[in-house]
């Protein structure tokens, strides 16, 4: 039974090994080593990758790529909350809209961020029509920012904290809600102090799914930012590609890595706390 | 009798089916009352009108003698202990038992609180959540939550179905005291005759949405008005037009003097009880007859040519 097991886990041990283990420790590697001349790596081993994540330059970045993540995922949970909480009391029509929820997914990511970008910019469709009906008089600077930023992560991550929410409130009792407002608890104490603090599971769920990928976010930062706007993800790419920096690039992948993980333990050691 | 709670000619109807159908009562205060009937008779529906969770197709619901029936739930001073409990199971006994009381303010909540939590016997017990208590436990914390409100009426949708047997009789016990000492009028749903019987001031007895008969245990038992009630209330032996309960009838090996009613039947089996025998017979005319008597009487073998007798007032009798 036990060879029998081992033999239908191979498989998946020799992915995780190949694909994800030993690139890992590549990449701890070179992120102790120098950096060569013309990119790649050379001896001899040193910190000094480590050394330099402490300039204000790079800590800026690590702050900004918080709260522009922070800022998603709390708009995310805002506008998905409400939706989910629709969709779980929609009957029979439950299919069509969580099947509206997921159709952005039939196109490329990729595609729908340029998309935004020919809506958002200077001669673009929203500019063009205020414009056009004499609102504005001058193109209104919705590109290249923080918030174009936040816009293009908050629409890519919306259905990420839609479906854990929906999970989580389709299961929800509805006698509870019953013997709330049977307690004299109006809708929105009912909602308060019953189906948010129920829904919890699903919100950290949501939470975590969309924080976790905005925070090394790279292509909506590189569209939408248009490099003004520059986050963790983008600093990595940029020392792998034009500067030529792996082991800095490889220190920032690292750093990155740890204070997700950091951050998953706590979160997984609060829900251990608040079950009890 | 000043009354509480008082419907009239309340239906519910939905497109499939209606559920509840016309019908009328008067609670009184102080009353415990219970609405009995098989599962799909309307009970449970006409408790949830009551409470503000449905809302009825037609009639008027009125709460110490004013409307009702367009409130919401949490607009109506009455409150409902339900089936499955429907405790907050993030919240612990205490906060569970607070919950309602939020609102209305006042520095003596601490103290209401206490005295409720004395009452059903959970103190000690204030700071466990839901998952941590049995289920008898759950039940009192359910019915704390309600009590603690001073409702004008305490709607109980099954409350002791999800207990086992053996802990229902004893909660049934604590549920009638503390009905009594609080001086809370309680309309109780139940399909359990027995539960209905030992409880009860006055039972309404439901079927198919109407309200068959309303009356004490005693004529619900007694004096039924229709079929369906007689045979809901515990066995009934149909003779005719006329129904005999088992404990009413006797056998005899001779025909009875004057004054009883008589038929010859076969005795067809005896099964030992504990407390009495049930005897399975045969009426001359084929049909069968179960005739329930002590043990400490007479022993009938199957086979045995005997008469059935019993009195002309306990015969029920409808038109």
């Amino acid at each position: 039974m036990n060879r029998l097991r081992a033999w239908f886990l191979a498989p998946t041990w020799t992915v995780v090994i190949t694909l994800f283990l030993a690139p890992l420790a590549i990449i701890l590697g070179y992120s102790f080593l120098t950096r060569g001349v013309y990119g790649g790596i050379t001896s001899p081993w040193t910190l000094e990758s480590y050394q330099r994540l402490v300039d204000p330059i790079y800590l800026a970045i690590l702050w900004r790529s918080f709260w522009v993540a922070g800022a998603s995922t709390a708009l995310c949970l805002l506008l998905g909350f409400p939706l989910a909480l629709f969709i779980s009391r929609a009957g029979r029509h439950k299919n069509f809209y969580l099947g509206l929820v997921m159709l952005p997914f039939w196109t490329s990511f990729l595609v729908r961020t340029y998309a935004w970008m020919f809506l958002l910019r200077d001669t673009g469709l929203l500019n063009t029509l205020l414009q056009k009906l004499g609102v504005i008089h001058s193109p209104l600077p919705l590109l290249y920012n923080d918030g174009a930023v936040i816009l293009g992560l908050v629409y890519g991550y919306l259905p990420f904290t839609v479906l854990p929410l929906y999970a989580t409130l389709e299961r929800l009792d509805r006698t509870l809600l019953e013997a709330a407002a049977d307690l004299g608890a109006k809708p929105w104490a009912a909602l308060a102090r019953v189906t948010i603090p129920l829904s919890a599971p699903g919100i950290r769920a949501g939470a975590i799914l969309v924080f976790i990928p905005c925070l090394g976010a790279y292509l909506t930062p590189d569209l939408l930012g248009g490099g003004k706007s520059v986050m963790i993800g983008n600093l990595i790419q940029n020392q792998f590609t034009t500067a030529r920096d792996w082991p800095f690039g490889s220190a920032v992948s690292l750093v990155l890595m740890a204070i997700v993980m950091v951050l998953l333990f706590a979160i997984a050691r609060g829900e251990g706390e608040s079950l009890l | 009798m000043e009354c509480v709670l008082e419907l009239r000619g309340v239906s519910k109807h939905y497109p499939s089916h209606h559920a509840v159908n016309g019908v009328s009562l008067n609670l009184a205060r102080g009353e415990f009352f219970s609405l009995l009937g098989p599962s799909g008779c309307g009970k449970t529906t006409t408790l949830r009108l009551v409470a503000g969770f449905e809302e009825p197709t037609h009639g008027e619901i009125r709460l110490n003698g004013s409307s009702i029936q367009h409130l919401k739930p949490y607009q109506r001073n009455v409150s409902t202990v339900f089936q499955n409990y429907a405790l907050f199971p993030h919240l612990t006994v205490r906060d569970n038992v607070e919950f309602g009381l939020r609102r209305r303010a006042g520095n003596h909540i601490g103290d209401r609180v206490r005295d409720v939590i004395d009452l059903v016997q959970l103190a000690g017990k204030e700071s466990r959540r839901p998952a941590q208590l049995s289920g008898g436990e759950r039940q009192r914390v359910a019915l704390a939550r309600s009590l603690v409100l001073e409702p004008d009426v305490l709607l109980l949708d099954e409350p002791l179905s999800a207990l086992d047997p053996n802990l229902r009789k004893q909660v049934r016990a604590e549920l009638k005291a503390i009905q009594r000492r609080v001086g809370i009028t309680f309309l109780f749903v139940t399909h359990d005759q027995e539960e209905a019987l030992s409880l009860s001031d006055r039972l309404g007895v439901m079927n198919k949405g109407h309200l068959e008969q309303i009356g004490t245990p005693e004529e619900i038992y007694l004096q039924p008005s229709t079929r369906f009630v007689a045979s809901f209330l515990g066995a009934v032996n149909w003779i005719g037009d006329v129904g005999v309960r088992p404990e009413a009838m006797r056998i005899a090996r001779e025909p009875s003097r004057n004054g009883h009613r008589s038929r010859p039947a076969t005795i067809v089996h005896s099964t030992f009880l504990g407390n009495c025998v049930h005897v399975d017979t045969r009426l001359s005319d084929g049909e069968p007859a179960v005739v329930e008597i002590s043990r400490l009487g007479e022993a009938f073998a199957p086979g045995e040519a005997v008469h059935l007798w019993w009195e002309p007032a306990d015969e029920l009798r409808f038109e």
